[in-house]
C-alpha cells in the first residue's frame, strides 16, 4: 500500500491577518507550521502503514522553506518527502494549487490513498483535496472520522455529519480529507528527528511534475478575489422551549422525523 | 545567553519543550493532587527517546552524555519538576551501572532502561544513615553463588514502579566504608518488597517508598564492580547525578520565572501592570540573573564530566547542585510574592513549584553536605599544591 498524505505550511496563529488591499493573507514575521487538520493526516497514514504495511509519502507545495514542515513529516515517521517549488507555482489558488499536486501525484505513480487534512486554517476553503481527487478522476470522502476497514480494493470510512456520521465504503484508489476526531497526532522522536535532518527531499518544479504552464500559479487562477470579509457567525441549533414534559414530546417527535428513534 | 548547542543538543531541548507543553502542562495538577504515578507520561517520553541520552549509543541510549540529560530535565522541570522525575531518578538509579558495571550487566540492564521500557531507582539511603552512607544496616550475606539481602531503604524514588534497582549494602562491616557493596536488585526478586508510599510536600508525581529486603536472595552475577567497592560507585554516582538534580532546580526556577514575568504584565494594581513597578521589575532582575549563572555553572559542570570521563568532579557537581537548588527555593519564593496573594493559590503554577523546588536543596546531599564535599575538595587541592 502507498498512502500519499499532501500538507501544507500555515502561519502558527489563528488570528491571520488579511491584507486589505490585496485580499491575501498577511504572512510576514509569523512562524510557519504544519497545518494543525494535516497532522491527523500525517498521523492516519503512519498508523494506516503500521496497521496495513507499505509505504508513505508526504507532498508539499510551496516555497523552499518548506521543506522544514517535510522533515517534520519525516520525523513523525513518514518514509519520503517530495518538495514541489516553482517560482510559477506562486500565486495559486485552490484550483490551480490542486492541479499543482494532483500532477505531482501523477508523477509518483502508484498510489493507494491521499490523505489531507480538512482544510488549511489560513485560508480555510477545504478545497484542495477534494479538488485533487476530481482532477486524478477518483473518487473521494470528504471530513472522514474514522477508518473502519481497508482491503487491496476498497476502504469504508465514517464520514462525520453534523447529526451523525455516514458509513461510505469507495474503491481505491481514491482521496479522503480528514477531522481532528480521527486521532491524536504522536509527536516525533528524537531517532525520527536524527532521520529527518539526514533524509533525502526529492526537489520537482514544475518540468518534472510535467505541469501545464497556463494551469499553474497565478495564471492557472480561475479566482480572483474581489472583497475579502469575516463571514456571519454560525448560528446556533435548534432550542427546544417549555415544560420538561412538553421539551421531551418535542424532542422525540424530532428524534422520529429523522428517523433516529 | 547563547549556550551554542549542538543541531543534536537543540533536537532535545526542542522535543522535550514540545513533550513539556503539550503532554505534561494539562495534567501537572491532577498528579500533584492525587500523587498517582505518571506513567502516560514516561510512554511518551519513551516514544520520544528522551528516557536513554545519557546512555552510550551501544546500549541503545544516545550517547549524549551528562549534558543531553541536563538539557532534558531542565526542560521538563520549567513545567514540572515532580512528573520529569521518574527520568531523572532513573537516571540516577543508573550511574552506578554505567559506572561501575561489568559488560554483561550493561547489556542486560541498559537497553531497557535507554528505550524508556523499563525504570530504575537508586537504593542507598536508610533511616539511620543519610548524609552518613557509611552507617548502612542493610547486609548483604555471601552464600555459594548467591547474596542474601536484609535491611530496609527509605526515601527511594520509583521505588516500586521501576524494575532495576541499584542497591547498596555491607558485605563486610568489619571493614566500615570499604565494605560497602554494589547490587542490581530485580523487581519481583522473592524477599524484595516495598514499603508505604511517602506523602510529600512537593514533587508529588513522583513516588517515594521504602526498600524492605527480607533474606531476598540475589544471583552473585549481580554484585556492581566488586566486593567493597559500593560507596566509591555511590560516590562516582553522585558526582554524576548531582548535575541533574541541578538541572531540575534550574528548570523549575527557569519555569517560575516566566511564570512571574508574564503575571506581572497582565497583572493591573493602581491603573498599570506591575511590572512597571520598580520594586518588580528588580525583583525579576535578580531572578532572571541567577537563574543564568545557575545555568551556566549547571551547563560547564556537566560539558566538564562528558569531555573528561572517569575523572571526578565531587567539587563541581556539589558546587552547581548547591547552586541551582538555592537558586530555585529563591526564585520560586519570590515567584510566590510577585503573584501576591494570588501566587498562594493552586489556582496558579508558582506555589507548586515552590513546593517542588524545595526537594533540590535536599536530596542527593543537603546543602549543607554539598558545602562540606566543596570545602573538602578546596582544602586537598591547597594540601596538594607543595
Amino acid at each position: 500500500m502507498h498512502f500519499i498524505v499532501c500538507i501544507k505550511q500555515v502561519p502558527n496563529t489563528t488570528n491571520v491577518q488579511i491584507d486589505q488591499k490585496t485580499g491575501t493573507l498577511k504572512r510576514e514575521g509569523v512562524e510557519s507550521i504544519i497545518n494543525p487538520f494535516d497532522e491527523y493526516a500525517l498521523e492516519e497514514a503512519i498508523r494506516l502503514k503500521e496497521r496495513f504495511g507499505g509505504k508513505t509519502t508526504v507532498v508539499t507545495m510551496g516555497p523552499p522553506q518548506a521543506e522544514t514542515a517535510l522533515r517534520e513529516a519525516i520525523g513523525r515517521g513518514i518514509d519520503s518527502a517530495v518538495l514541489i517549488s516553482d517560482r510559477a507555482f506562486a500565486g495559486a489558488d485552490t484550483w490551480a494549487t490542486a492541479y499543482t499536486l494532483s500532477s505531482a501525484i501523477k508523477a509518483l505513480g502508484d498510489y493507494d490513498l491521499i490523505i489531507c487534512g480538512k482544510q488549511a486554517t489560513d485560508g480555510d476553503t477545504a478545497q484542495v483535496g477534494p479538488g485533487i481527487a476530481e482532477m486524478l478522476d477518483i473518487p473521494h470522502v470528504a471530513y472522514v472520522k474514522k477508518i473502519e476497514d481497508m482491503n487491496q480494493e476498497t476502504i469504508k470510512v465514517e464520514r462525520m455529519m453534523e447529526d451523525g456520521y455516514d458509513l461510505i465504503e469507495m474503491p481505491l484508489p481514491s482521496l479522503i480529507s480528514v477531522v481532528k476526531e480521527i486521532n491524536t497526532p504522536r509527536l516525533p522522536s528524537l531517532r525520527g528527528m536524527m532521520n529527518a535532518k539526514k533524509a533525502q527531499i526529492l526537489r520537482w518544479t514544475a518540468k518534472e511534475i510535467n505541469a501545464e504552464p497556463n494551469n499553474i500559479g497565478l495564471t492557472g487562477s480561475p479566482t480572483q478575489v474581489m472583497k475579502i470579509f469575516s463571514p456571519p457567525h454560525r448560528q446556533g441549533g435548534v432550542k427546544l422551549e417549555g415544560s420538561p414534559e412538553e421539551i421531551a414530546e418535542q424532542l422525540i417527535a424530532k428524534l422520529k422525523t429523522t428517523q433516529l428513534l | 545567553m547563547d549556550y551554542f548547542l549542538t543541531e543534536e543538543q537543540q533536537m532535545m531541548v526542542d522535543l522535550s519543550k514540545k513533550i513539556a507543553q503539550e503532554k505534561m502542562k494539562p495534567v501537572r495538577e491532577h498528579y500533584d493532587e492525587t500523587g498517582d504515578f505518571p506513567w502516560p507520561i514516561v510512554h511518551e517520553l519513551a516514544k520520544a527517546d528522551l528516557c536513554g541520552v545519557y546512555i552510550p549509543q551501544e546500549y541503545g541510549g544516545f550517547g549524549s552524555g551528562v549534558f543531553g540529560l541536563v538539557l532534558v530535565v531542565e526542560e521538563l522541570c520549567k513545567v514540572d519538576g515532580g512528573i520529569s522525575l521518574a527520568l531523572a531518578a532513573t537516571a540516577l538509579g543508573t550511574f552506578p551501572i554505567l559506572l561501575g558495571a561489568n559488560d554483561e550487566q550493561k547489556k542486560k540492564y541498559l537497553p531497557d532502561i535507554a528505550s524508556g521500557k523499563k525504570l530504575a531507582a537508586f537504593g542507598l539511603t536508610e533511616p539511620e544513615a543519610g548524609s552518613d552512607a557509611t552507617a548502612m544496616r542493610t547486609t548483604a550475606k555471601k552464600d555459594g553463588d548467591f547474596y542474601v539481602l536484609n535491611g530496609t531503604k527509605c526515601f527511594i524514588t520509583n521505588a516500586g514502579e521501576a524494575e532495576t534497582y541499584t542497591v547498596f549494602a555491607n558485605t563486610n562491616p568489619a571493614r566500615g566504608a570499604r565494605g560497602i557493596s554494589c547490587f542490581i536488585v530485580e523487581k519481583g526478586t522473592p524477599g524484595f518488597d516495598f514499603g508505604k508510599k511517602e506523602n510529600k510536600m512537593g514533587i508529588r508525581a513522583s513516588i517515594t517508598k521504602e526498600l524492605i529486603f527480607n533474606n531476598c536472595r540475589i544471583p552473585k552475577e549481580n554484585l556492581v564492580g566488586k566486593e567493597g567497592h559500593g560507596l566509591i560507585i555511590a560516590q562516582a554516582t553522585l558526582d554524576a547525578s548531582r548535575p541533574g538534580v541541578a538541572a531540575q532546580a534550574l528548570g523549575i526556577a527557569a519555569g517560575a520565572l516566566d511564570e512571574a514575568i508574564a503575571y506581572s504584565r497582565t497583572r493591573i494594581q493602581q491603573g498599570k501592570p506591575i511590572c512597571s513597578f520598580q520594586g518588580i521589575q528588580h525583583m525579576l532582575a535578580d531572578m532572571a540573573t541567577e537563574v543564568e549563572a545557575a545555568r551556566c555553572l549547571v551547563y560547564q559542570t556537566a560539558r566538564m564530566m562528558d569531555a573528561t570521563p572517569g575523572k571526578r568532579t565531587t567539587k563541581e557537581s556539589a558546587m552547581c547542585k548547591l547552586y541551582a537548588s538555592e537558586v530555585a527555593m529563591k526564585v520560586t519564593t519570590n515567584a510566590v510574592q510577585v503573584f501576591g496573594g494570588y501566587g498562594y493559590m493552586k489556582e496558579y503554577p508558582v506555589e507548586k513549584m515552590m513546593r517542588d523546588a524545595k526537594i533540590t536543596t535536599l536530596y542527593e546531599g543537603t546543602s549543607q553536605i554539598q558545602r562540606n564535599e566543596i570545602a573538602l575538595a578546596l582544602i586537598k587541592e591547597s594540601a596538594s599544591k607543595k
